[in-house]
């Protein structure tokens, strides 16, 4: 069965180099680009990973994962967040979210790789 | 609230200005000599029917000897006392500031200047935080980053990657390019822009420069023959002045610039100025440190002069295009203005170029001298000056940097400390 991932990211040309990387990787990828409908694209894709940006039109990402955290389906969804904030300040909101990892853009193809596969084995 | 203490030091004030006798001051108030001695050097505390009957031999108002500066004085210590935790003996404010009255305020506006300081860094650094502009252009920034980092490393390490594929991520790469050079722009149009409220001058020195700046880095007040008043009445109307130490080192700045212009008048200056600082210096008979000043501080003219101590700290400083002048601390060893200093009275002179692409080259001109007139009692304290003006392409020209912690040059000889930058690209 495939390894099924969903890309939420409004940035489309990193949209197309992570999507490349990972169905290179054996990973079937869908891709949303919109943060007020993402719990709706999620419920209805039922990743195995979620990679989740934080800054998306709409609403942020750390809002969807507060309310994906708080549906019993989704509580040990495992998330990777990616962000352009570094700061101690952003961690600690998407520790306290429920996040699984955390990365911070300029991040390397190699790093969402590794996390994802890292995410799927079902380590944090 | 207790005010006693300082009134004590009033009635003797009152009193010794009336030229009335302790004992007969006493003796009109009902009280012994050496109790109205106690009250009058703040051992005492006094109140009520006492004071209103040393008020009436002294012919004055009770509120004369009750009231003023001191409440705002004990109210300022006890803020000191209750912002510095544990230690300070809070109950015996005024006994402090009866006894110490120079220290006392001088403790007081310690206190009032630290917390205006911790206000300014908190708001300064929220600024920083929280800019909603510095932070969007960041993101950008970072995001063009990774898109440029991803596509590049997907065209360098994929083998037979189909050609649709590499058009794509060639198209990538130079869409994001594009939109990370031009975010750059925004950010630096955005950091030096006008539009943008400045950080008020958080030194003395940061203040001599502004004041300096406002006026194009030329004081034509000064020009011909100023004295003392129209040094005074310049740096009195200066609104970049805020301190006292601010103003205390313009006006030290601004008596040394019209000095210079008295001793090289600015019409026969400027038309000997492209002959040199060497030149300027034998021609009006002045040190080589006044020709260099005095040449880069001439009405439109690009220059920048740099002023240091012995210490290697720079205490003035007319920054100019491309050379990277630090805020605070000293430069980067390298430049002349040091080597100046490690050879008093010698000039020096070397054409210099800072780190990066497109860097512009400089002839630095410097010398250092001791200050004041020579004396027999004391070691000499050296200051040192350099003139920075542009110079062309050709030649050689020696490697400096702005200071060690912002300066990429790899296997420097005087680097002190590491960069936070990584090394100068090839």
């Amino acid at each position: 069965m495939d390894k099924r991932v969903l890309l939420i990211e409004d940035e489309p040309n990193l949209i197309e180099a992570i999507r490349f990387i990972l169905i290179r990787d054996g990973w079937a990828v869908q891709t949303h680009s919109d943060g007020a409908t993402a719990i709706a694209r999620i419920r209805e894709a039922r990743p195995d990973v979620l990679v989740l940006d934080v800054m998306l039109p709409g609403r942020s990402g750390f809002d969807i994962l507060d309310e994906l955290r708080a549906d019993p389906d989704f509580t040990a969804l495992p998330v990777l967040m990616l962000t352009a904030k570094g700061q101690a300040a952003d961690r600690e909101r998407a520790e306290q979210a429920g996040v699984s990892r955390f990365m911070t853009k300029p991040f390397s193809n190699a790093e969402v790789l590794e996390s994802v596969n890292a995410l799927m084995a079902g380590g944090a | 609230m207790p005010r006693g203490a300082l009134t004590g030091s009033r009635i003797r004030d009152r009193r010794l200005a009336a030229g009335i006798r302790q004992a007969d001051l006493a003796r009109a108030a009902g009280i012994s000599a050496s109790y109205l001695n106690l009250i009058e050097h703040n051992r005492r505390r006094i109140g009520g029917k006492l004071v209103a009957d040393i008020a009436r031999a002294l012919s004055c108002e009770v509120s004369t000897l009750t009231e003023g500066a001191e409440a705002v004085l004990l109210a300022a210590l006890r803020e000191a006392a209750a912002a510095g935790g544990r230690g300070a003996e809070e109950e015996r404010a005024e006994e402090f500031a009866g006894r110490f009255p120079g220290w006392a305020r001088l403790l007081a506006e310690r206190h009032a200047r630290v917390e205006r300081l911790e206000r300014e860094v908190e708001a300064l650094s929220d600024r920083l935080a929280h800019d909603p502009q510095l932070s969007a252009s960041l993101h950008e920034l970072l995001t063009a980053v990774t898109a440029i980092r991803s596509s590049t490393s997907i065209l360098a390490g994929t083998e037979n990657l189909d050609p649709a594929w590499a058009a794509r991520f060639l198209g990538i790469l130079d869409a994001e390019g594009r939109r990370l050079a031009e975010g750059a722009e925004a950010l630096a149009r955005y950091l030096d822009g006008p539009g943008r409220a400045e950080p008020a001058a958080a030194t003395p020195q940061e203040e001599v420069e502004a004041f300096f700046a406002a006026r194009g880095w030329h004081l034509p007040e000064l020009e011909s023959g100023a004295g003392p008043e129209a040094v005074d009445a310049l740096v009195a109307g200066a609104a970049e002045l805020t301190s006292a130490g601010g103003q205390a080192l313009a006006r030290a700045a601004a008596c040394r610039y019209a000095e210079d212009a008295r001793r090289m008048p600015l019409a026969e200056v400027e038309a000997r100025a492209d002959e040199g600082a060497g030149a300027v210096a034998a021609s009006f008979g002045v040190p080589a440190q006044a020709a260099l000043r005095r040449l880069a501080l001439l009405p439109g003219r690009e220059a920048g002069l740099v002023i240091a101590d012995a210490a290697g700290a720079i205490t003035f400083r007319r920054p100019i295009a491309g050379f990277s002048l630090p805020r605070h601390g000293a430069g980067c060893p390298l430049w002349p203005l040091y080597q100046a200093l490690s050879r008093p009275g010698v000039p020096v002179a070397a054409v210099v170029e800072m780190p990066g692409a497109g860097a512009r080259r400089f002839r630095a001109e410097a010398v250092a001298a001791p200050l004041g007139p020579a004396d027999f009692a004391a070691p000499p304290v050296f200051e040192a000056t350099m003139l920075l003006t542009s110079a062309g392409p050709e030649g050689a020209a020696e490697a400096v940097g702005a200071t060690c912690r912002i300066c990429p040059r790899e296997g420097c000889r005087a680097r002190r400390e590491p960069s936070i930058l990584g090394p100068a690209p090839p």
